[in-house]
């Protein structure tokens, strides 16, 4: 029975959708960190280069890092794949519901299109800045990456400029509604403060998507 | 609020059989009062269908005073007409006027086939409640009220999760076909008491994996089920499930050879 009980966990409607939440909260994280680093952007040019550099220096580590930021990501998404299109199967085949108005909310009824819009927008990212164009500079006789001149080049662009900040509206929405229900679907509602763990999301939402909106249009500013 | 009768245009779901292809169909119906119940308006409909010979629409009722749970009509889109704590057969004509156009269709989910008309098979909650929504231990006659002092707060919390009538507007009323707020109320309910906490852990484990074997969909927190439900149960049960069948997943044991003796 013990054995059963944990394999219907992570089988179970109940057991998939606390694993997103986890992994949800997980990425929440990475995005504060990605944010505190890429605010070096504003202190100067030499300290985001500084802190990449370090990053870059850290090896094994790093990659163990990455490995398991892509195995959250996969998780997250996957198990979001799978749960989706199991609710469409449930949905039934006639849509004309219409909401109450009390329930669900613009943030609720596109996450699907958030979380899909946020791939895309991941694997451009991470080719157009991580796998983008390679420059160096020498600081303090050390030779290292050039980050800082891929991003201002990046963002010299419009179009750049603003599917960045289209995503990062994306990002706002997904987080807006996801936080909270993370905290729903671990058990963790409770009357009172329930309604502040709502706008400790919508907070987050708003200061972690903001921020990376910002530094693109200060990025933009700057290149052009 | 007018004491005037009323006419009304209605487009009902009409569908012969569980295979039968359904189509929305368009109906007049004179001298609606507005004291009468929905339900009762739709009697006088099928009262007109009966003299002109025609079969009349099945829909689903029993008590008629919002406790039993029976009925089930989709009412303009919403389950149960979506007014607030409130069930089909409670809601009144009052709250529409003359010349109005209504479209009823049946509650709408995979795990609730349509039987005919506007009658839906929710043998799928009976399932998940055979699963678990019990105390198996023998109780003998009603104890004195007073036997086993509950909390107030406690008793308070598990009366809300209780109300539950087991309707199905939560999964109808869920994007996607969920039954969480139904099983939720009822773990929720029998886990905050003495006499159902003793058997909380298997409750849990088994209702839930009897509710994802049939045709519901899983939790994404819209909301809308508490939006809906005739009887204002909170979303703080469907917490309460998680963690409770969270709890169970990675801590229940049965020990194999319990009891012990010669």
């Amino acid at each position: 029975m013990v054995t059963s009980a944990v394999n219907h966990y992570f089988r179970s409607s109940i057991g998939r959708k606390q694993l997103v939440a986890v992994t949800g909260l997980l990425l929440c994280g990475f995005l504060v960190s990605h944010l505190t680093g890429n605010l070096l952007l504003l202190v100067s040019s030499d300290a985001f280069n500084l802190y990449a550099h370090k990053l870059a220096s850290l090896g094994g580590v790093l990659y163990l890092i990455e490995g398991v930021l892509t195995f959250i990501f996969l998780l997250h998404m996957g198990l979001a794949i799978k749960l989706t299109s199991e609710n469409i199967q449930s949905r039934g085949k006639y849509e004309m519901k219409k909401k109450t108005g009390r329930g669900t909310t613009f943030m609720s009824q596109t996450m699907p299109f958030t979380g899909l819009m946020l791939l895309v927008f991941l694997i451009l990212h991470l080719k157009s800045l991580k796998f983008g164009t390679m420059y160096e500079v020498t600081i303090d006789g050390i030779v290292m990456r050039d980050l800082t001149r891929t991003t201002i080049e990046y963002f010299a662009s419009v179009g750049n400029t603003v599917w960045y900040v289209v995503a990062m509206v994306a990002a706002a929405l997904h987080t807006a509604h996801g936080f909270s229900s993370a905290f729903q679907s671990l058990g963790w509602n409770h009357p009172k403060y329930y309604r502040n763990v709502k706008y400790l999301g919508y907070l987050y939402a708003v200061t972690i998507a903001g921020g990376f909106a910002f530094l693109s249009v200060w990025c933009h500013m700057k290149g052009a | 609020m007018s004491s005037q009768n009323m006419s009304l245009n209605l487009k009902i779901w009409r569908q012969k059989g569980p295979k039968a292809e359904g189509k929305l169909v368009d109906y007049r119906v004179d001298n609606v009062s507005p004291d009468m119940s929905f339900l009762e308006m739709i009697d006088v409909l099928n009262e007109q269908l009966v003299r002109k010979g025609e079969d009349t629409i099945a829909f689903d009722h029993d008590c008629r005073e919002g406790i039993c749970g029976m009925c089930s009509m989709t009412i303009d889109g919403k389950a149960h007409g979506g007014f607030k704590n409130t069930t089909t057969c409670q809601v009144h004509m009052r709250l529409y006027k003359n010349g109005d156009t209504i479209v009823i269709e049946p509650f709408r989910a995979m795990a609730f086939p349509i039987v005919k008309d506007l009658t839906v098979d929710r043998g799928a909650i009976d399932k998940v409640m055979i699963a678990g929504g019990y105390i198996s231990a023998n109780t003998g006659n009603a104890p004195d009220a007073n036997a086993m002092l509950i909390p107030k707060p406690i008793a308070d919390e598990a009366m809300d999760a209780a109300a539950c009538i087991g309707c199905g507007a939560c999964v109808a009323s869920c994007p996607n076909g969920s039954g969480m707020l139904f099983m939720g109320a009822k773990i929720s309910q029998l886990a905050l008491l003495p006499q159902g906490k003793a058997e909380a852990p298997k409750r849990a484990l088994n209702m839930v994996q009897v509710h994802d074997s049939l045709n519901f969909g899983n939790c994404t927190t819209h909301a809308e089920c508490e939006a809906t439900c005739p009887k204002g149960i909170s979303i703080e049960h469907i917490a309460r499930m998680n963690r409770e069948y969270m709890k169970a997943a990675f801590t229940y044991y049965e020990k194999k050879n319990a009891g012990g003796g010669v």
